[in-house]
């Protein structure tokens, strides 16, 4: 299996230590309610049959905490509608990894859950078995009941729990797992389980914490990031209504870390909003400052004509394979900075007393958080209780921890519990960025229309040869492999703006350039774009692609099947047209069509969206799978329509969702989504549905009117007609 | 100042400013966490309540202005049977990803069904576009205000080939 950029990332740190196999061991129980037989950490069955089900990891909207016990129900046969779902601590000794990215969930649980699972209901087969006196092997399971094969003697999992749990836990490694074609659950759509509590408005999010004398607090950091105070005018701040206190942090270097800032705390989290209308505070800006998106471009386009850069990747001889090409195409893109705009501002509650804090985050990764809070407050992680409440959305916000060691630093100095709460514009003007990003792009095709050269001068951000996270650009690439004459290219600028993982982080950027310029190709090949893609699935080069080119060449096929792409690309009234792209990201195979109209006015609408993927053997939620491609699609559509970040004199101009939109029901149109079934293990979906739609956008919108989009968001002034 | 509102049919006190947005008084004096707070103004919906049964933004709605006006929050809206049914519907529809944004969806759905009961596209269009969701999880709030409505979810928008 290959993992994703962020997969790596996460693996090697957040994740570290949290494998495949789960720990059996732990018999103390998550929330630990005593009523009912603790079967390991994650089972607990009441005598009355109800089965407790800890949820390891952070609910951010993914569905993981229905889909993750659906693994244990299934192998440990019990009767889904006696299953209850309790959030799990953070405490990674029992439960392994506990975070939410990289659409890793699926790859690194379905084994071992299951096994968790199976490994329960072999203890209650051998309580069953001592209960009766029977042999191994005659004894069966049924939605919650042990059944004697030869007697047809039954007794409920209730019945059995508690003698269960006195026994020994059986070696995970080798317990026996269902046949699929057996499952009950998993490949059932079940329905979000704390959905009835959302719609009943009860308190689920971090934001709706209370803790007995909690005060609540606002933290203004500086404007240019990484900046630091030189003084404020705390004595008026602390003058205005409900204001306790207000103080100066002084903080640290590190963008991720805790920053300079003042914190401002009182009795009503909107007194101390408003008190930040008395604030006064004199900044040293630091050399951040000087940075503006438009000065980025304009490096961007000197650093294009270096011909020095590093090279990525090379194969053959590019240079000499586009002076000898038939046609030649060159072609500028770039993206803009984004920001994750979770509906639930970043907050955080923490309580620091006697030496202990504790914690309530709305948090996807909430270990690296806790060694954060740790280091910075100068407490061993053993002191620190780190308590996942549900996020009001992550898409990797939420795997930064800045705001928690913000929240734990204020009530050390306040000694009161403190909910801390960002304000909308504190939100986007001090996220973790989605990178821009600069691609020039030079392809060469002989006389029969095959690609025979293929340049890519990426223009990043970066210090020497370190790109800031997420704005990296593998050597494998595609078109790398399939391609003879194949050169990527490398430059950076330097970057004061933090920048972060962005669902599909990497993928979201790279296919959109990729899949647009690869669409070029195929119009001054004069082929069919998807045959043209399937062709380049074929294609004999130096090495393999990175990914196997049979299953993406059968989701380009089915969706063009789906869409019934020939002729309806034939038959597409004016100003109207159809487009398609592909992409391979944490480990999904994705293929796209979009249909599009465009005004004349240059307003673009997406009339559908049709999209086929392959994630392997199962798809283990439908209604969560449909859910989570769906909102994928949909998201990486209002990105296309309508965002940007951009920076000046090292601030972020954008404030609230006048001018960072987001995507609205009118402008959401039906999608089509279906999975190709394949013989391979299962993979993630919350993310690789994504990274396709918005070149299969643009690319529709050069079919309807002859203008192809270079950069996003689509500017509708150069679509007007 | 004391302000004296009528909140899902119950007379509440609190100690407040009058310029306090209703979604705080809500939020953080009456302990009512169900409307959320998203933007501060106005633009995302998230702290959608009913007033008099019309939609209304909370966050920038002053608690002076509320007058006698019933304030009808999430955790009230269910009393109806319209509510109800528009929450019920949601859950069948298993529409909530993160959840969110799904409070302020569900009191501009009920506000939308109770004037127009067989809505069309258009009509959703309309009275849900001030709401955001950020998942996106809107096909399923458009097909689940149709469920609510006894109307066919089946996307009448698909194009033909």
């Amino acid at each position: 299996m290959s993992l994703s950029r962020r997969g790596l990332i996460l693996t090697a740190g957040a994740a570290a230590g949290g494998g495949l196999m789960l720990s059996f061991g732990g018999r103390a129980f998550a929330e630990g309610k005593p009523a009912g037989a603790s079967l390991s950490a994650f089972v607990r069955i009441a005598p009355d049959g109800i089965v407790t089900i800890a949820s390891k990891n952070p609910e951010i909207g993914q569905g993981i905490k229905t889909m993750l016990p659906m693994l244990i129900a299934e192998e440990l046969d019990a009767d889904w509608k006696d299953v209850r779902i309790e959030n799990a601590p953070l405490d990674p000794d029992k439960f392994g990894s506990q975070f939410a990215g990289g659409s890793l969930a699926t790859p690194l649980n379905w084994d071992g859950l299951r096994r968790v699972g199976a490994g329960g209901r072999a203890m209650l087969i051998a309580a069953a078995a001592q209960t009766w006196g029977v042999l191994a092997g005659e004894r069966a399971t049924t939605a919650g009941v042990v059944v004697h094969g030869p007697s047809g003697r039954k007794l409920r999992y209730g019945a059995l729990a508690a003698t269960a749990a006195t026994l020994k836990a059986p070696d995970l490694k080798t317990v026996v797992l269902k046949d699929p074609k057996t499952f009950r659950i998993i490949g059932k759509s079940v329905r979000g389980v704390d959905s009835p509590r959302v719609v009943r408005g009860e308190p689920l999010f971090g934001i709706d914490v209370v803790v007995p004398g909690m005060l609540y607090a606002v933290f203004v950091k500086c404007p240019v990031f990484g900046g630091k105070v030189r003084s404020a005018n705390l004595d008026e701040v602390k003058q205005r209504p409900g204001v306790k206190t207000a103080f100066v942090v002084e903080g640290g270097s590190d963008l991720e870390g805790l920053l300079g800032g003042v914190a401002i705390v009182g009795d009503n989290w909107w007194r101390v909003n408003q008190a930040r209308d008395a604030l006064k505070v004199e900044w040293d800006e630091g050399p951040t400052a000087t940075q503006s998106s438009a000065g980025f471009a304009e490096q961007a386009g000197a650093l294009s004509k270096d011909k020095t850069a590093k090279r990525i990747q090379s194969d053959g001889d590019t240079d000499k394979a586009l002076a000898g090409a038939a046609h030649v195409v060159e072609a500028a893109y770039a993206y803009p900075f984004l920001a994750h705009a979770t509906l639930e501002p970043q907050n955080c509650t923490a309580h620091v007393q006697d030496g202990k804090v504790t914690i309530w985050a709305p948090t996807q990764n909430p270990k690296p958080g806790r060694a954060l809070v740790a280091k910075t407050l100068g407490v061993p992680e053993s002191a620190i209780a780190v308590n996942i409440t549900r996020c009001g959305g992550g898409f990797g916000r939420r795997l930064t921890q800045d705001y928690m060691v913000e929240a734990a630093w204020i009530p050390k100095t306040v000694g009161a519990p403190v909910k801390l709460l960002w304000n909308r514009a504190d939100d986007i003007q001090h996220d973790f960025y989605r990178p821009a990003g600069f691609h020039y792009f030079t392809g060469g095709l002989d006389a029969s229309g095959k690609v025979v050269a293929f340049r890519d001068h990426f223009v990043t951000f970066g210090k020497g040869d370190a790109d800031v996270p997420s704005a990296s650009l593998t050597r494998v690439e595609f078109p790398a492999g399939v391609i003879e004459n194949l050169d990527y290219q490398r430059s950076a600028i330097p970057l004061g703006v933090p920048t972060g993982y962005l669902r599909a982080p990497g993928s979201n950027a790279l296919a959109f350039v990729f899949q647009g310029f690869l669409d070029e190709l195929a119009h001054a090949a004069d082929r069919d774009p998807v045959q043209f893609r399937l062709d380049l699935m074929t294609q004999a080069g130096p090495r393999k692609a990175s990914f196997d080119t049979g299953r993406m060449g059968a989701v380009l096929r089915e969706v063009a099947a789906r869409s019934d792409w020939d002729r309806r690309r034939k038959t597409l009234p004016a100003r109207t047209g159809v487009g398609v792209a592909f992409y391979f990201s944490h480990a999904g195979y994705f293929a796209e069509v979009v249909q599009a109209i465009v005004s004349k006015a240059g307003a673009v609408k997406v009339e559908q969206i049709w999209m086929v993927g392959d994630v392997g053997s199962q798809i283990i939620n439908p209604t969560g799978a449909e859910a989570q491609v769906t909102g994928a699609m949909l998201d990486g559509l209002g990105v296309a329509l309508g965002q940007a970040i951009t920076i000046d004199k090292g601030r972020v101009q954008q404030s609230n969702f006048d001018d960072f939109k987001l995507l609205r029901i009118n402008d959401a149109p039906p999608v089509d989504a279906y999975f190709l079934k394949t013989d391979h293990p299962p993979t993630g979906l919350g993310e690789p549905a994504l990274p396709p739609l918005a070149p299969a956008l643009c690319n529709a919108i050069f079919a309807a009117t002859g203008v192809r989009l270079r950069s996003l968001p689509i500017d509708r002034k150069l679509l007007a007609a | 100042m004391t302000i004296s509102l009528n909140v899902n049919g119950e007379t509440r006190r609190a100690e407040v400013e009058g310029d306090m947005p209703l979604l705080w008084v809500l939020r953080d004096v009456l302990d009512l966490k169900g409307s959320k707070f998203g933007c501060g103004a106005g633009l995302c919906g998230a702290c959608t309540v009913h007033l008099d049964g019309r939609p209304v933004r909370a966050c920038v709605t002053p608690v002076s202005a509320v007058g006698p006006a019933k304030v009808t929050t999430i955790e009230g809206v269910g009393a109806t049977a319209l509510g109800a049914r528009v929450q019920a519907s949601w859950i069948e529809t298993d529409v909530v990803q993160c959840g969110y944004c799904q409070a302020g969806q569900i009191m501009s759905a009920t506000a939308l069904l109770a004037k127009t009961p067989k809505p069309t596209d258009a009509d959703i269009d309309a009275a849900m576009r001030g709401n955001a969701c950020r998942c996106c999880t809107y096909p399923r709030i458009r097909a689940a205000i149709k469920h609510a409505a006894g109307l066919s979810t089946a996307d009448t928008r698909l194009v033909k080939a």
